[in-house]
């Protein structure tokens, strides 16, 4: 015991003494990328999993009509896809040094989380009110559906949220100057991501399910 | 010492015109998708082009919107391709099988 802590003891109290840092980016950007690499893997699986009930079930039910339910899919998706640019517009600011710029953007990207999230529990309550969908039962087929709808877009939903507190912590700390750039770059990267995954979710979740002409 | 701060404390790269014109290829493909889901064909082949493009959007957010393009080629090394191995590693295992019970249960 004594002998792996004396030897462990000088390697902790190393300081990175110099020579070129090997992937040029700061532990806060690396520690964002590892947990988007395992962020991915979970959705990967979730999307797989569902993937595979989905082809293997033939009674699998199609209940997204044209309008609401894709209307307001693509509608969100446009929402998220321009929450990224205006985040990716804020952190562009940010790293040129117009903090207040850099703020409004974030704040309309926030906007853009909150208007996504509004869209998207107006149709979680009339699915679950009007259609009577639950996660273990739907009035048309599988009832692996409201699982698999549920599961898969409440996760990305509460990534969302959490993204949209995110958002508004970074711009409070970068607006009163307690946040460098390179925060405000970390969360831009939290919520391409978001998108990202959503990329996956709307063709997967709503466009393969929608009701035959 | 401050000439490697500067090396990686550099500007991000890319002009606002670029975002946009990445923007609207996003909008474009989505649009794309949204016909698509409405085109009678068979759903493995539907299945494919959606997946394919939503890839193709992927790699426009990871390279442009997240920087990684203008990153070190050791994080995108370090990133992508685990993901895409554990990605294929899964659909290996469970891909075939999901088809085999499509067409058992058409019959």
């Amino acid at each position: 015991m004594n002998h792996t802590e004396a030897e462990a003891q000088p390697i902790a109290n190393i300081t990175w003494a110099g020579g070129p840092s090997p992937l040029a980016v700061n532990k806060k950007k690396l520690g964002m990328w590892l947990f988007l690499l395992s962020d991915s893997i979970t959705f990967s699986c979730l999307l797989i999993g569902y993937s595979y009930v989905r082809l293997a079930s033939p009674d699998w039910p199609r209940p997204f009509e044209f309008y609401p339910a894709i209307v307001k899919a693509t509608l969100m998706t446009v929402i998220l896809l321009t929450s990224s640019l205006t985040m990716v517009l804020g952190v562009h600011a940010a790293h040129k040094g117009e903090r207040s710029r850099a703020v409004k953007y974030i704040l309309f990207t926030m906007l853009g989380g909150i208007l996504f999230d509004v869209i998207h529990i107006s149709e979680w309550i009339n699915l679950i009110l009007n259609e009577h969908v639950t996660p273990f039962h739907n009035p048309w087929g599988s009832p692996l559906f409201g699982g698999a709808f549920f599961g898969l877009t409440g996760l990305h939903m509460l990534h969302v949220t959490i993204g949209v507190i995110y958002l508004g912590v970074i711009a409070w700390g970068f607006g009163t100057k307690r946040f460098a750039a390179e925060d405000v770059e970390v969360s831009g990267l939290y919520w391409h991501f978001v998108d990202l995954v959503w990329m996956f979710i709307f063709p997967l979740i709503y466009l393969i399910n929608v009701t035959p002409k | 010492m401050s000439a490697k701060t500067e090396a990686i404390e550099q500007h991000v790269p890319g002009t606002t015109k670029l975002f946009l014109w990445v923007w609207v290829a996003l909008l474009v493909m989505t649009g794309l998708e949204t016909l698509l889901a409405y085109e009678d064909m068979a759903i493995l082949i539907m299945l494919t082009l959606l997946m394919g493009l939503s890839v193709i959007k992927t790699g426009f957010i990871l390279s442009y919107f997240m920087h990684l393009r203008f990153e070190r080629m050791g994080l995108f090394l370090m990133i992508v391709p685990v993901v895409v191995f554990i990605i294929c590693m899964i659909l290996i295992f469970l891909y075939p099988d999901s088809v085999r019970l499509m067409h058992m249960s058409v019959s």
